[in-house]
């Protein structure tokens, strides 16, 4: 059995809602986390994050001046000099069909609609802690593999091309990221 | 301030390129947090949290009516300047946060009625032609709900009343929005959301 040790980890909450703030501060701190930076709209997030290299975020997605959304395509840029890696769980009130395969193709990692329980929270972040996804990088898109499905049984158009040609070691982005710092 | 705070040892990205895309992986830089404990550990983090919110709930009173006027507040603007791109986004805005945190602060039927609302602001295809009375009694619910929670009897009455207005709101989506499918699909479509 494992249990995470969450006072090695670093969160940034954003959103604009204090009192969901609050909510989201004192699950996270009852977890064991001590280290919880907030932010009320997507700017002051990207800032934050940049500053303190947290090691997951939990946004909103309806926020002033940029929202969730917008936050999570800043984020996963791979060319900028902040780490494009970090989990991205997205918690909001929307919970239509469309908006979590927008938000999945913003390179959100984890979709947990409100209203948000203690045990959601816990799962979505033991899920980004033990199993985390590759990267993939297209023309279009950069974020956590889409494709959670491992089976064989998929009938359709594949997208993604095959033929492998080359595999590159580099340092990680992460450490660039924090030693940039 | 992260300097001094670095978990991670140096690793290194491995990156397979295809015909289309990259797949990059790196080693977990959260592997060290995740920690082996016997099954027998009796710490339970999730019923700690849920303590620690029941704790917070002595405020969600109070919060669920500063919730609720600013919804009425938005809508009072609605009536004195009609729907304007400023207007509509505040309202819509109040209405989501209540959809979003009226079951946590025990509401529930406040979130209905709020959901309901929300689907009327984002799906109507010009919010000028929507009943004003229909908008109304979605604010005057919510205020209803939240006020006279304590009543014994409520529960079940602001039940009834949001599956009612929602069955008005869907009934006028629907119509409104036979000719453009996608908002039809939307409206009809169930949450496909993960639960717990």
């Amino acid at each position: 059995m494992y249990r995470i040790d969450f006072n090695k980890l670093r969160f940034l909450i954003c959103d604009d809602n204090p009192h969901m703030r609050r909510i989201l501060r004192t699950l996270l701190h009852s977890f064991g986390a001590r280290e919880v930076y907030e932010a009320e709209d997507g700017a002051t997030a990207l800032e934050m994050y940049t500053h303190y290299v947290p090691d997951i975020v939990i946004t909103d997605w309806s926020m002033p001046i940029f929202d969730g959304l917008e936050l999570a395509q800043m984020i996963r840029q791979p060319e900028s000099k902040g780490n494009p890696y970090a989990p991205i769980i997205m918690l909001t009130g929307h919970s239509e069909k469309r908006r979590v395969t927008v938000a999945r193709d913003a390179g959100v990692t984890e979709f947990l609609a409100k209203p948000i329980s203690a045990k959601g929270l816990y799962q979505r972040i033991m899920n980004v802690v033990a199993n985390p996804r590759p990267f993939i990088k297209t023309k279009t898109y950069f974020g956590p593999d889409r494709r959670r499905n491992t089976t064989n049984t998929y009938i359709g158009p594949e997208r993604r091309g095959s033929g492998e040609v080359e595999i590159l070691q580099q340092p990680s982005l992460l450490e660039k990221a924090r030693s940039a710092i | 301030m992260a300097k001094d705070n670095f978990k991670d040892k140096p690793g290194s990205i491995e990156v397979k390129s295809f015909g289309t895309h990259h797949v990059i992986t790196q080693p977990n830089p959260l592997r060290k947090v995740l920690l082996r404990v016997p099954e027998s550990d009796l710490d339970d983090p999730v019923s700690r949290a849920e303590k620690a919110l029941a704790g917070l709930s002595g405020e969600f009173k109070e919060w669920m009516t500063i919730e609720a006027d600013r919804l009425s507040a938005a809508h009072a603007t609605v009536l004195r300047e009609g729907f304007n791109d400023k207007t509509r986004e505040e309202l819509f805005r109040a209405a989501h946060d209540i959809k979003g945190d009226a079951a946590t602060f025990g509401y529930p039927s406040a979130a209905a009625a709020a959901e309901s609302l929300c689907r009327i602001i984002e799906h109507a295809p010009d919010l000028a032609a929507v009943p004003a009375q229909l908008i109304a009694h979605h604010i005057n619910a919510v205020q209803a709900i939240v006020r006279n929670r304590t009543k014994l009897d409520t529960a079940v009455v602001a039940g009834v009343l949001s599956k009612q207005l929602r069955g008005i709101a869907d009934e006028f989506l629907t119509h409104a929005n036979r000719d453009r499918p996608e908002h039809l699909e939307a409206i009809l479509a169930p949450s496909i959301v993960p639960g717990e």
